[in-house]
């Protein structure tokens, strides 16, 4: 055997290998194509060896050569080979093979999934991490859904090598598989806190992917991130973790409060460039998103600038380069502290490197004024004129149109200098910009009616010189102005002084070399003019230079009518036929100007870009059917017209010659270039001119003079707008001259629908334009639709990753959780519950030993869907839709047998846990400082938590799907609604719905009742209420609720709502309480043991508001009672009084349970065990549906339904101490028995007494 | 992420390229020359960043590189790596390099294309920085590699001393040619860490 190797590597030590063939091609410098064809003839013979060696070889050079742009995808079968080799040398070699050619098209691809899976579980770890690299570059939507559990189950290997490289996998998985992201969510952010360094950056890495696209749905790992971004030391993590916050914080001003005292200690403390520069671009973003003044705002905005500053004027080209990025993020939201550096910027515009000049024009844009507009497009004239690229050349046209259209006009005080800014911008050659240029000199000719006349001349002239444009037809961009020109000058052709003149250059032989659709508007506008000739010489009887222009017309429109272009054909056709008819007349001596005339009569008003699409639909319209039957696939559409008007979306406006006979054209030009080349004569062209002919069909054979204009060409007569500029000055300086002489005179009315720069210098508002000008707005549709969410790319991969995962996560919840991991707070807003069947089954499948195949679990879920799906419809019609939605996702295989699965579902418990999202609210607002506090629970809640709450709140059917802002806007309403109206009232209204009510009264959240519904709806549930009456006298009540806090396990929180009843405001709300051994009040640091609590807001009268309060405590096995009281100030309209409330909180043994779902089968196992001791509890005469008997045991003592049978079940909580607490109620004949087990004899005790007052008193 | 990396010398000759999207070879030969021809032209001393050409194209991409010696190091990058870090990380690949090949000049490089491409799959995959510290890259590195010699074991000891004597005969041994002799001089560079 070892013989047979060794001849066979003997055999293979002449053939070339990798270095030999780079060493070859070196030498074969010359016919370098033919040696590599060569090459890889003897490539084809060694892929048709059996050793794998060779095999390897072969493809190690394949690997080169694709590198070097020769196409290998034929060889992809023995890559696949020689990825299934045993011996890593040659599977890496393999891999590396097809993780540079295979891609989604590659039909072999799909032999792969099981050898991968083979590598996946190798032993060797390199192996793994070989098989890992490559399926990182190929991975397909189906690889990906096949493998999605084997790389699931390798994020928990033993080795950090395997782990960090399957985290980062996951990214490409979630990417091809979105359904894989709910599932592995859980244990990707488990790794957040890997031990391993490199493992955490991953997890932080693909955490930062995702955030970046769909940011709102990793809200809820803020608190996390903080964690992180406080304890991590590594900067790559760190600059990872500020740049997904500074995508955070726009949706969430409170974190970004948070991170400001951070991100400043950074920015002070690091050395690192790379860390300092994005924390200054984070807490840029952080200051955006804070909308409303914070007290040391300004200061940040400060130090970030000063940075800045630094950055830019350091030596360092990078830094510089950055600095002026960040800098142009401050400009949006601050311009005044960016204006203050305009010096320094304006120094950039002259860096020698062209980076920085592009940045440095990018921030020009704000530090325009009326004032110096137009030294700063001057200026910006001057390096048009220098700029040696043509890339930034246009990119320099298109700011110089940017920064003067900006804000509808309002920089500009003088449009005759606009004009001729934008007539000299068309001497540029070779822009790709003119269609900017031609719709900037409609839009401003149509709306600014004063400088019509202006505009109009200069356009003639521009039309009189039109071959000095026209003359470098390579990249014809800039004729586009020849649109706008020819249309002003038609349109307006009443303020022109030389009609026939105009006239005449409009119909010159040289317009046919024009694109089709400039001939059209030449054509078209011809017609204007001619009419407006006449109109000027009839009046005059001078019959005879009528005459004249007729004929002119007469004689020249039929080069038009031959044109290729359909449009111009028929519209000089047309017209032609129209001046023989009129020339006809005016040889009759008819006066025939008016009827012409009217041809052209009416004003067109600017139309919105919009305004087609905010149209609404008319009711009962539908757009998407058909109105006849479809038609048959075959018929092509034709290209749609482009429109030059529309400013963004016509990029290049291409001649239109769809119509033009394209087999006809080529066939022709196939000729010709036989032709050609059978004419020993004939120059070839040069591939470049061949394109310029078919951008203009049918005029091939016009030989275009091409004239090469390196000089910008100074046209006669053309005024330069330098002369403006002086101009101007003269003008400011008359002005304020004669501001001064007559003090009181009345302020000029200004332009740009008398916007205001308020943030300009001094005299901003001294300046006044030159001409009085009105700028028309542009029309939109009556009632259209004021939405601008119509530009989001319906393709992106990334919205199909849009999952909304705190949902998902209080979903983990229904996981019995192992006595380590810890449980989400449960807060006042609960959040829905989905079953435990499904999302219990999404957890379980990274764990699930066996691994049916999925098809098999399709087939199998579909199946009990249809069985649920029936016995819900008898049972309710709203939900009809719900489970298609839910169990999609969730393919997998039930491990309860269907019916406890049923049941299951039937009891979920009403009350859940609150997930991450609410989770996120407490730790952001639990903020000790009381001004923080205040603005946190101050009555207008921030926004943001309104998704997260809407989210808890809606209908568990709803909770799966993605959520839009719709929820949020209804939130919003709610809340207005809700601050003035008094909560019982309220209650009363909910009682008409039909579910579970969980009654929270929750001043931010807006809801009142949270609506968690049981699955099956036998009968409405009464309304309920888990506060009760903490104290009241005249002036206020207090209602109080209590619940553990399970981040700590010695903690509680209180949450106490405030209500003023009377009609006076009260202020100075102070809530101490005397601790007790067991029990004490969390107190902000420095506090001492006795000082009370400010309550951080105050209370207008009739309103009420709600205020948390920690209290840690070490025994929880008995309830107890502490003593408070309340001062307040309760100030009216004359006087104010010191006013005080007595209280008595009660710590009941059911406030330390927290809700825990439970599987059966773990409570099964719980019960076995033996730990727990065991009590009793009887209750007589109750009188109610067992289901509202149940839904009243989960509801205010924190239970959850692990299994209901019947009228028997069984129930389950845990304390916020880790005590167990299991429940078996049974009913017969308004007899309660209950059955209780605990690991803590004398809190079941006590519990089970809780339980038995709160039936007692119903 | 990063969109691609390409390495190439100052005449634009491909040394490595790897793309992290798919793109046909021909354009993927395209987008190297564009590049080449867009780095090459500026200057010594400007910003390592640029934007534009075909990698870019209207998005949110940036080409991040450094010029050592003969060779161009260019990063295709989107807004969520942080530019100065990807500079860095291109610092750390250079010296990874220099430390794996034992003062790293192009011709390593042109003759051992496989062997950069493992380095790097060490430290960027799919796209994603995977590792930045460079002696766990170079543990990682050196473990694949004496498990690839292990493997050879004795059927490798005569193709490699075939290779040998190949490289004994032949007059136009890598190390003589003079294009791209010059090694690649790593300059300490203020750390990132």
């Amino acid at each position: 055997m070892a013989l047979k190797i060794v001849k066979g590597s003997i055999d293979r030590m002449f053939d070339k290998n990798l270095q030999d063939l780079v060493r070859g091609i070196r030498n074969h410098k010359e016919d370098e194509a033919k040696y590599i064809s060569t090459c890889i003839d003897e490539i084809k013979q060694e892929l048709k060896q059996d050793n794998i060696a060779v095999k390897a070889n072969a493809v190690c050079k394949l690997t080169y050569l694709q590198m070097l742009g020769y196409d290998v995808s034929w060889a992809a079968f023995n890559i696949v080979e020689v990825m299934s080799s045993s011996k890593f040398t040659y599977k890496r070699i393999g891999y590396l093979a097809a993780s540079q050619c295979f891609h989604e098209g590659t039909d072999v691809i799909m032999l792969t999934t099981n050898q991968i899976r083979k590598d996946l579980s190798s032993p060797n770890q390199y192996d793994t991490g070989v098989a890992l690299t490559g399926l990182s570059c190929f991975v397909t939507p189906d690889l990906a859904r096949d493998l999605a559990n084997d790389i699931m189950t390798l994020m928990s290997h033993t080795k950090p090598y395997i782990r960090k490289k399957a985290v980062l996998i996951m990214y490409k998985v979630f990417l091809k598989y979105p359904e894989s992201l709910r599932p592995a969510f859980p244990r990707l952010k488990e790794k957040l806190e890997d031990p391993d360094p490199g493992v955490q950056s991953a997890a932080v890495n693909v955490i930062c992917e995702l955030a970046r696209r769909n940011p709102k749905n990793y809200l809820s790992l803020a608190p996390l991130f903080f964690k992180l971004m406080t304890s991590s030391t590594n900067n790559w993590v760190l600059i990872k973790i500020i740049k997904l916050f500074g995508a955070l914080t726009p949706l969430e001003p409170r974190l970004g409060k948070k991170l400001i005292e951070p991100l400043t200690n950074l920015i002070h403390s690091t050395s690192a460039m790379s860390l300092l520069y994005e924390c200054v671009n984070t807490v840029i973003a952080v200051l955006i998103s804070l909308s409303s003044g914070m007290p040391n705002h300004s200061a940040s905005i400060q130090l970030c600038v000063q940075k800045l500053r630094i950055l830019i004027e350091d030596s360092d080209q990078n830094l510089k380069y950055l600095g002026l990025l960040a800098m142009s993020k401050i400009l949006k939201t601050h311009p005044k502290s960016v204006q203050s550096h305009k010096d320094l910027i304006l120094q950039c515009l002259d860096d020698k490197d062209e980076s920085i000049r592009l940045r440095a024009l990018d921030l020009l844009y704000g530090m325009v004024s009326k004032k110096n507009l137009m030294e700063i497009v001057k200026k910006l004239m001057l390096h048009v004129d220098k700029a040696e690229g043509t890339t930034y050349r246009d990119e320099l046209l298109t700011k110089i149109i940017d920064i003067c259209s900006q804000s509808n006009y309002q920089y500009i005080t003088n449009f005759e200098w606009y004009i001729s800014i934008l007539v000299e911008l068309t001497r540029l050659e070779g822009t790709r910009h003119g269609h900017l240029i031609a719709s900037q000199m409609l839009d401003v000719a149509i709306r600014v009616k004063a400088i019509r006349a202006f505009a109009v001349a200069q356009m003639a002239m521009l039309l009189d010189n039109a071959h000095l444009l026209t003359g470098n037809m390579q990249r014809n961009g800039i004729c586009e102005v020849l649109y706008a020109a020819a249309w002003i000058c038609g349109e307006f052709s009443e303020h022109l002084e030389d009609p026939n003149q105009t006239l005449e250059a409009m119909l010159r032989p040289k317009v046919a070399t024009l694109p089709g659709h400039i001939q059209a508007v030449y054509v078209q506008n011809a017609a204007k003019l001619f009419a407006t000739v006449l109109r000027k010489h009839e009046g005059a009887t001078d019959s005879q230079a009528a005459q004249e222009t007729s004929q002119l017309l007469v004689e020249r429109l039929p080069l038009f009518v031959q044109s290729a272009n359909l449009e111009v054909q028929e519209r000089a056709s047309c017209i032609l036929q129209l001046v023989k008819y009129i020339q006809k007349l005016q040889q009759k001596d008819v006066e025939v100007a008016e009827e012409v005339s009217a041809l052209f009569a009416g004003e067109l008003n600017p139309v919105a870009p919009k305004a087609q699409k905010k149209v609404p639909v008319p009711e009962g319209l539908d757009l998407d059917a058909w109105i006849n039957e479809p038609p048959s696939e075959s018929e092509s559409e034709d290209e749609k017209p482009k429109a030059v008007f529309a400013k963004e979306e016509t990029k290049h406006s291409r001649p239109r010659h769809t119509e033009v006979d394209e087999k006809e054209l080529a066939r022709r030009r196939e000729a010709r270039k036989q032709e050609q080349a059978n004419n020993p004569f004939y120059i070839k062209s040069s591939p470049s001119s061949q394109k310029v002919y078919q951008d203009a069909p049918g005029v091939e054979h016009i030989p275009v003079v091409q004239i090469d204009l390196s000089v910008p060409l100074k046209v006669p007569g053309m005024p330069m707008s330098d002369q403006y500029l002086k101009l101007e000055e003269e003008r400011r300086q008359k002005e304020k001259a004669e501001k001064k002489k007559k003090e009181k005179k009345k302020k000029r009315e200004k332009h740009g629908k008398g916007k205001k720069h308020d943030s300009g210098p001094e005299s901003e508002e001294d300046i006044t334009p030159a001409h009085h000008v009105d700028i028309v707005t542009e029309e939109m549709p009556e009632n259209a639709l004021p939405s601008d969410d119509d530009d989001k790319d319906p393709n992106d991969p990334h919205k199909a990753l849009d999952i909304d995962l705190d949902n998902l996560l209080s979903g983990t919840n229904c996981r019995p959780l192992a006595d380590t991991e810890k449980l989400p707070v449960r807060t006042h807003r609960s959040e829905p519950l989905k079953s435990p069947g499904e999302d219990g089954d999404v957890e379980s499948v990274p764990q699930e030993p066996k691994k049916r195949s999925s098809k098999e679990k399709k087939e199998k879920k579909k199946d009990k869907d249809k069985d649920r799906k029936k016995s819900k419809e008898e049972k309710k019609k709203k939900k009809k839709h719900k489970h298609d939605a839910e169990d999609e996702p969730a393919e997998l295989p039930a491990e309860e047998p269907v019916k406890s699965e049923e049941t299951n579902e039937v009891a979920t418990p009403p009350t859940s846990t609150s997930a991450e999202a609410s989770d996120l609210d407490f730790w952001l607002s639990s903020t000790p400082v009381a001004p923080t506090a205040k603005e946190v629970a101050a009555p207008a809640p921030a926004p943001a938590p309104a998704p997260e709450t809407s989210l808890a709140a809606a209908p568990d059917s709803e909770a799966d799907e993605p959520k839009d802002a719709e929820p949020e806007e209804k939130c919003s309403k709610h809340k207005k609604k809700k601050q003035k109206k008094e909560k019982e009232k309220e209650e009363k209204k909910e009682k008409k719905k039909k579910r579970h009510h969980h009654h929270h009264h929750h001043s931010d959240g807006g809801e009142d009742s949270v609506q968690n519904g049981t699955m099956e709806e036998e009968e409405p549930l009464p309304p309920m209420s888990n506060y009760c009456l903490l104290a009241e006298n005249s002036y206020i009540k207090m209602v109080y609720d209590i619940q553990g806090n399970l981040q700590d396990g010695s903690q509680v929180v209180v949450s106490v709502i405030f209500e003023n009843k009377s009609d006076s405001f009260l202020k100075s709300m102070e809530f101490n309480v005397l601790d007790s051994l067991n029990s004490k009040l969390q107190r902000p640091e420095g506090a001492g043991p006795h000082d009370g609590l400010v309550v951080p807001f105050q209370l207008p009268p009739g309103v009420s508001n709600e205020a948390r309060f920690i209290f840690s405590v070490q025994s929880i096995v008995m309830p107890q009672k502490l003593k408070g009281t309340l001062t307040f100030i309760v100030k009216s309209e004359d006087s104010s009084t010191h006013e005080k409330l007595d209280f008595k909180l009660h710590f009941t043994c059911t406030s330390y349970l927290i809700t825990t779902p439970c599987y059966s089968d773990a409570y099964a196992k719980l019960l076995e065990s033996g730990d727990l001791k065991s009590s009793s509890l009887r209750l007589e005469g109750v009188n109610m549906p067992f289901h509202h008997l149940l839904a009243r045991i989960c509801f205010h003592h924190h239970f959850s339904v692990v299994e209901r049978i019947d009228s028997c079940a069984s129930m389950y909580s845990r304390s916020i101490q880790g005590h167990h607490v299991c429940l078996l109620v049974k009913t017969a004949d308004q007899t309660v028995s209950i059955d209780a087990k605990c690991d803590e004899p004398s809190l079941l005790g006590n519990v089970l007494d809780e339980i038995k007052q709160t039936f007692s008193q119903c | 992420m990063i969109k691609a990396i390409l390495i190439f010398n100052n005449h634009g000759k491909p040394r490595l390229s790897k793309f992290y999207e798919h793109y046909s070879e021909d354009t993927e030969q395209q987008i190297i020359r564009e590049t080449f021809h867009l780095v090459s032209k500026r200057d010594e001393n400007v910003c390592n960043f640029l934007e534009g050409g075909m990698l870019i194209d209207g998005s949110d991409n940036k080409l991040i590189y450094r010029h050592y010696a003969t060779l161009y190091f260019v990063f295709c990058v989107d807004s969520s790596e942080s530019e100065l870090g990807i500079l860095d990380l291109i610092q750390v690949f250079v010296e990874t390099l220099d430390k794996c090949f034992e003062n790293v000049c192009e011709l390593d490089l042109i003759f051992h294309v496989d062997k950069v491409h493992n380095i790097l799959a060490e430290m960027v995959m799919g796209g994603m920085v995977l590792e930045t510290n460079m002696n766990e890259i170079i543990t990682q590195v050196d473990a694949q590699n004496k498990m690839e010699k292990s493997e050879a074991g004795i059927a490798g000891a005569p193709a490699r001393a075939v290779s040998a004597v190949k490289n004994m005969n032949l007059p136009e041994m890598p190390k003589n040619i003079n294009i791209g002799d010059i090694s690649i001089k790593v300059p300490n560079l203020p750390s990132f860490k």
